[in-house]
């Protein structure tokens, strides 16, 4: 079975983002980036069922500028197989990011797609399920358990009441929550052999495909701050304040 | 301007957040559909069509939607969607499971966890852990939006039931099922729309020390939270976790018991209306957004919290 990753490079999830003083978005410049930290999760399950001999090969996908190399050759080092970077300097909305990854699946021809559920950036929660939609497979979002046999996986998802277990044929999308597992981390000698593995880089412009514009960013701002209030010496002085102050005991 | 707003259901109750959807629906203008789709699933159909402003039910009630996919959804809604100018669902795990799937049939965009409805093109919704927001407009004919179920307050007034259709329809998924559910059972509120949130922590230490959250929870008669850290630990289920990769909650009062307050929590309770913060931390993060924080240990101070709150 063929497994392909879609990976994307992000703001470090522990950086404190700054919002651009034009408004036209959130400062990138000189700023720590990293795999966006539900993908690294979809790579280590990917990589986990290559361990289980049911996946044969894992390849890794991203969209983006010169730099997203470093993100794919960090999924090497962890242990994928190859990598193909879709080069572009626009940054893209969902549809279209989907629609790419759907000809480089058209071409590709992978058995399962796993994605991260949603990227730290954009917060959207999209890509997976308009990708399945596109390519009219089923998808399992949000999965926390992935049983894989034969042409079947059994996915436990997690929703807000709890827990559901569906079962989808292959091939599907499953996009990954927190806790499928618990990424590995690359060693020095794997980070070394990463660097001669394959890595194809594609225009994507040579792709063949029109994407047209569906959303305008018009700008982004700050959320309005909320300041700390007081601290209070005791619980009665808590309780009272709640009680009075606040009026919501 | 026609909107259809996907219920979100048990077959049984409507889920509150329909009246917060339906509210966003008013907003835009026009004269909202209420869709329900489900298994004996006609009362969750009367109790939508007595919510005040719902112009008409569709209600699709077969036993092949008794735990409905989304393949079958988002099949459903695309017949529909042409005679829509909006399609709204809440952003929860049901909504954002089916919404992308919808505006990628239907060749548009679809804006997510809608916070603020500017005009019927244009909205705000939350990034990078709610630490910005952005303000898109849509260019496509057809919105498909997931909406953030606490920027919105509810339709809490009823009219006298508007009409319900049944429409008989059968969608089969061909490649994926339903197996199971394992639903946390709780007694206590729901966490999304519950007055009163009562979250622990790591500080907890334990799922045995968990306990005196759930027992200060039930005190107030509040809902109870986790961290991440709670969470991973094994204290309590997952979906107790609040925050950017959890449940979003915008109660009136919020408050956060041994949790230091990570971007990644604050993203999920920044937004409720007080926040109180017990830690033994004084530089605790979670200080910086709390209206009243209560620095100690809270093995001593979450008992009296109980005791004085059981003595009112």
């Amino acid at each position: 079975m063929k497994v392909l990753v879609a990976v994307k490079r992000v703001i470090d999830p522990y950086v404190k983002i700054r919002v651009k003083s034009d408004h036209s978005g959130v400062e990138t410049q000189n700023i720590k980036m990293a795999m966006n930290p539900f993908d690294e999760i979809a790579v280590e399950e990917a990589l986990r069922l290559r361990e289980k001999n049911w996946a044969t090969e894992v390849v890794v996908v991203s969209i983006g500028g010169e730099n997203s190399q470093e993100t794919l050759r960090h999924a090497l080092a962890l242990g994928a197989d190859r990598a193909i970077l879709i080069r572009t300097q626009d940054s893209l909305e969902s549809l279209n990011i989907a629609k790419i990854l759907k000809k480089i699946i058209d071409d590709e021809k992978p058995d399962l797609v796993l994605m991260g559920k949603q990227a730290i950036d954009g917060d959207n929660n999209q890509t997976p399920q308009m990708l399945a939609s596109l390519l009219n497979w089923p998808q399992a979002m949000y999965a926390s358990k992935i049983e894989a046999s034969g042409d079947h996986l059994q996915v436990t998802r997690e929703i807000d009441g709890g827990l559901e277990t569906i079962s989808v044929h292959l091939p599907a999308v499953v996009s990954t929550d927190l806790r499928l597992n618990e990424p590995r981390y690359a060693s020095l000698p794997n980070i070394m052999k990463a660097k001669k593995k394959p890595l194809e880089n594609l225009e994507l412009d040579s792709l063949g495909l029109s994407l047209k514009k569906h959303v305008e960013v018009l700008k982004v701002t700050e959320p309005d701050a909320r300041s700390a209030g007081v601290k209070v010496e005791s619980v009665a002085e808590l309780l009272n304040k709640l009680q009075h102050e606040a009026k919501v005991l | 301007m026609s909107t259809l707003v996907l219920v979100e259901h048990d077959n049984q109750t409507l889920h509150p957040s329909t009246r917060n959807v339906l509210a966003a629906a008013l907003e835009l203008g026009g004269e909202p559909t209420l869709l329900v789709i489900g298994h004996q699933c006609k009362a969750v159909a009367e109790q939508a069509a007595t919510l005040a402003g719902a112009h008409a039910v569709w209600c699709i009630d077969k036993p092949c939607y008794e735990h409905p996919l989304a393949e079958q959804i988002s099949d459903l809604v695309l017949s529909f969607a042409h005679s829509f100018k909006a399609i709204l669902v809440p952003a929860s795990t049901f909504g954002k499971n089916i919404a992308p799937r919808v505006a990628a049939q239907l060749d548009v965009s679809q804006v997510s966890d809608v916070s603020k409805i500017i005009d019927k093109d244009t909205f705000e919704h939350p990034i990078y852990a709610g630490n910005a927001i952005e303000t898109v407009r849509v260019l496509d004919p057809i919105k498909v939006l997931t909406i953030r179920v606490t920027a919105f307050n509810p339709v809490t007034t009823n009219q006298a039931s508007c009409c319900i259709e049944q429409i008989d329809k059968e969608i089969i998924a061909k490649n994926s099922q339903f197996v199971k559910h394992e639903l946390s059972k709780s007694e206590r509120p729901d966490l999304g729309s519950a007055k009163i949130v009562v979250s622990g922590g790591r500080g907890l230490q334990s799922a045995e020390k968990f306990k005196l959250i759930e027992e200060l929870a039930d005190v107030l008669g509040a809902a109870v939270g986790a961290s991440r850290a709670a969470v991973d630990a094994g204290f309590v289920p997952n979906d107790y976790q609040v925050g950017q990769t959890g449940r979003i909650v915008a109660p009136m009062l919020y408050i956060a018991v041994g949790i230091s307050g990570a971007v990644q929590h604050l993203a999920g309770m920044k937004d409720s209306k007080i926040i109180v913060a017990i830690n033994k931390d004084e530089d605790a993060p979670i200080f910086q957004i709390a209206d009243y924080g209560l620095v100690g240990d809270l093995f001593e101070l979450v008992p009296q919290l109980i005791a004085q709150l059981k003595n009112r």
